[in-house]
């Protein structure tokens, strides 16, 4: 009697879990774990769907685990004890903490799991076995320099929209951006600086509240696009949306359609899709041979823009919608 | 079974009049099947390593539960917690790393807040006569400030020994069990005797109950809430503790959805959001059936958002479970 109520309690369950998944666990298969910052930010979706991919082609068994919001430490260190209870030969990990995360890395390595940063270093960098990632200054001086290029001379007014502050990707980007742009951090031309945290509706926020500093803004950087998207829309409400240049980084297929749209003047394009599927490759290759991937790969970072401008290099809109966010 | 045959209805009837209610043992029960499912799909999972894995990462969330369960018995609610425990986090992490502070004494000062905190909450709803969730609602909002202000949102690393005790671990056979998952056990133990036995444990039930006929009984209602809201203070501080230990760092990000990941475990445990009814003990089998979940779908491979697909339908159970055993009594 109890093992029938054990059982068909156990087969309820069964169903209840294996109902949306057709995951099966085989002892052999080789384990990898890929855990990114939150579940639902798109540039990680595609980082996932790279990964499941790449898994797939290998044969081996792909384990996700996200963060419940940006920043949330904890639960990453949770999802990386789990990984190492469950076998995985490799993680590949977004650090939302790049610091705290650190020392349960370390035990994982100390495991004899092979990490890898994807996107974001961790601090230090050498914490993790290998990182692939773009390069966020270069792809920061991109746009900088496309801005500068397309202001042609005219007197700038910049506001920038950043991420957070401790956060390196977007201290990165703000500053290859003013690199590129040709200013140091405190010219004059900077009119606003505020932090979004790469979110739409904080990004409009933010440019209404900058524009109510200073009307005549003209430039606009931008640490993603959906900051961007926001910033439009701060603009289009005060009709002043024709007459300011949006920059932006990431190349996600929303944005590129909105530098196609005319919302972004240039965006900086990157490939999460490629930096996970290069990393389950990695692990793979270390699960079987022992061979462990080591060092700085850059992803590559293209300029992605409707308009040319003299003397920087740029791809239109149509080669970024085939390759938006690596799905080729 | 050996039991004669009787009529099997009567004797289910009997068995049921025997058992506790089901508000009381639906979650040990529901713990015990999730145990045994995923022991039967993963031959990691049933190990005393990943049990005790599984207790590590509850410990945080768990103690802040334990004051979650006070205030909610006390018919109130907490939002501030993991903001108040971040905030302690910080504070003695910074006073022991940056100002060079002892680090016993740094861990006293942000104990010191934290007990501030959870003495502002009551105050606030004592006196001020302010509907918790508002009161807490504001403090969560002046913790979490005041957090990113004092750490300029920077985290604080290279801690000192005394501060990472409670991650460290000791070996039972050859499971290693850190100190925080001791500790935690040990404050479940305590606080479940204190509701039991005493007659402070019976005067918090009484006013979660009915605050009113609390009063017109001579206890000085005041008196308790101030003190609950106090205590569940102290113990967020224990939980910065136990969260610095275990990541080994500072965290001005910490703590963001505890208030949230605690009520759940509160409410899993079958304490009753409407007051007066509930055991501690419940909050510690809600905090791990969570832990379970996570820790059981990741071993099958599993993305982690069932578990989270799993908790919502679990918490809906609860309260469901809760709602019509009331109406019956």
């Amino acid at each position: 009697m109890k093992e029938q109520t054990i059982r068909s309690g156990r087969r309820l369950l069964t169903i209840l879990l294996l109902a949306c998944t057709s995951t099966a666990a085989y002892a052999d298969d080789v384990v990898i774990g890929l855990i990114t910052k939150t579940d639902t930010n798109p540039f990680f979706v595609k980082m996932k769907e790279g990964a499941t991919q790449e898994a797939k082609a290998k044969g081996a068994k792909l384990m996700t685990a996200a963060g419940k919001i940006d920043g949330d430490n904890a639960s990453q260190v949770t999802a990386i004890e789990n990984m190492v209870t469950a076998g995985a030969k490799a993680i590949l990990i977004t650090p939302s903490d790049t610091k705290a995360i650190v020392r349960s890395i370390k035990k994982a390595r100390d495991a004899g799991v092979m990490v890898i940063a994807l996107d974001t270093p961790t601090d230090p960098q050498d914490a993790t076995d290998a990182l692939f990632a773009t390069d966020n200054l270069k792809a920061g001086i991109l746009i900088g320099q496309y801005a500068k290029a397309a202001m042609a001379g005219k007197p700038a007014k910049i506001a920038t929209l950043d991420l957070a502050p401790g956060i390196t990707v977007g201290k990165l980007r703000h500053d290859g951006f003013l690199q590129g742009f040709g200013i140091k951090e405190g010219d004059a031309s900077i009119v606003c600086s505020q932090d979004t945290q790469g979110d739409q509706a904080k990004g409009q926020t933010a440019m209404e509240n900058c524009l109510q500093k200073a009307p005549d803004i003209n430039v606009v950087y931008t640490i993603n696009e959906p900051a961007a998207a926001g910033a439009y829309q701060a603009l289009k409400a005060a009709g002043k949306q024709k007459g300011v240049l949006i920059v932006s980084v990431d190349g996600g297929c929303a944005g590129v359609k909105n530098v196609k749209a005319g919302v972004i003047a240039a965006t900086s394009q990157q490939y999460p899709l490629k930096m996970a599927s290069m990393g389950v490759a990695a692990g793979v290759e270390f699960a079987k041979t022992g061979k462990k991937t080591s060092g700085y790969t850059d992803t590559g970072v293209t300029l992605i823009s409707d308009k040319k401008v003299t003397g920087v290099d740029s791809k239109d809109t149509k080669f970024g919608l085939d390759a938006c966010w690596g799905t080729k | 079974m050996t039991a004669p045959a009787v009529a099997p209805a009567r004797g289910w009837r009997v068995l049921a009049e025997r058992l506790p209610p089901l508000s009381i043992i639906g979650p040990f029960v529901a713990l015990f099947i999730a145990c045994v499912f995923f022991s039967f799909e993963s031959d990691r999972f049933l190990t005393g390593q990943n049990f005790s894995l599984i207790a590590q990462q509850v410990m945080v969330v768990g103690v802040v539960a334990i004051g979650q369960t006070f205030v909610i018995l006390t018919g109130g609610i907490d939002l501030a917690c993991g903001m108040v425990m971040a905030l302690g986090s910080i504070v003695m992490a910074k006073l022991a790393v940056e100002l060079g502070v002892s680090p016993h004494a740094a861990i006293a000062c942000g104990l010191l807040v934290t007990v501030f905190f959870g003495w502002l909450n009551g105050v606030l709803v004592t006196f001020v006569r302010l509907p918790p969730f508002i009161v807490t609602l504001g403090t969560l909002n002046i913790a979490f400030a005041i957090t990113q202000i004092y750490s300029k949102a920077q985290t604080i690393s290279d801690l000192p020994d005394p501060l990472l005790f409670f991650g460290e671990t000791f070996q039972i056979g050859s499971t290693a069990v850190t100190y925080g998952t001791v500790l935690m056990l040990f404050l479940y133990l305590m606080f479940w005797l204190v509701l039991r036995e005493t007659a402070v444990g019976k005067h918090i039930y009484a006013v979660g109950n009915n605050s009113e006929a609390a009063r017109l009984m001579g206890i000085s209602t005041r008196r308790v809430l101030i003190g609950v809201y106090t205590l569940a203070g102290l113990l967020y501080g224990i939980a910065s503790l136990l969260a610095v230990a275990r990541t080994g760092v500072g965290d001005p990000q910490a703590g963001q959805t505890d208030n949230l990941d605690s009520i759940t475990a509160v409410v899993l445990g079958g304490t009753s959001l409407f007051g007066g009814r509930g055991m501690i003990m419940g909050s510690l089998v809600g905090a791990l059936i969570v832990g379970v979940f996570r820790n059981g779908l990741t071993l099958m491979g599993v993305a982690s958002v069932y578990q989270i697909l799993i908790t919502g339908i679990l918490v809906i159970l609860a309260v469901a479970t809760d709602r019509i055993t009331r109406r019956g009594a």
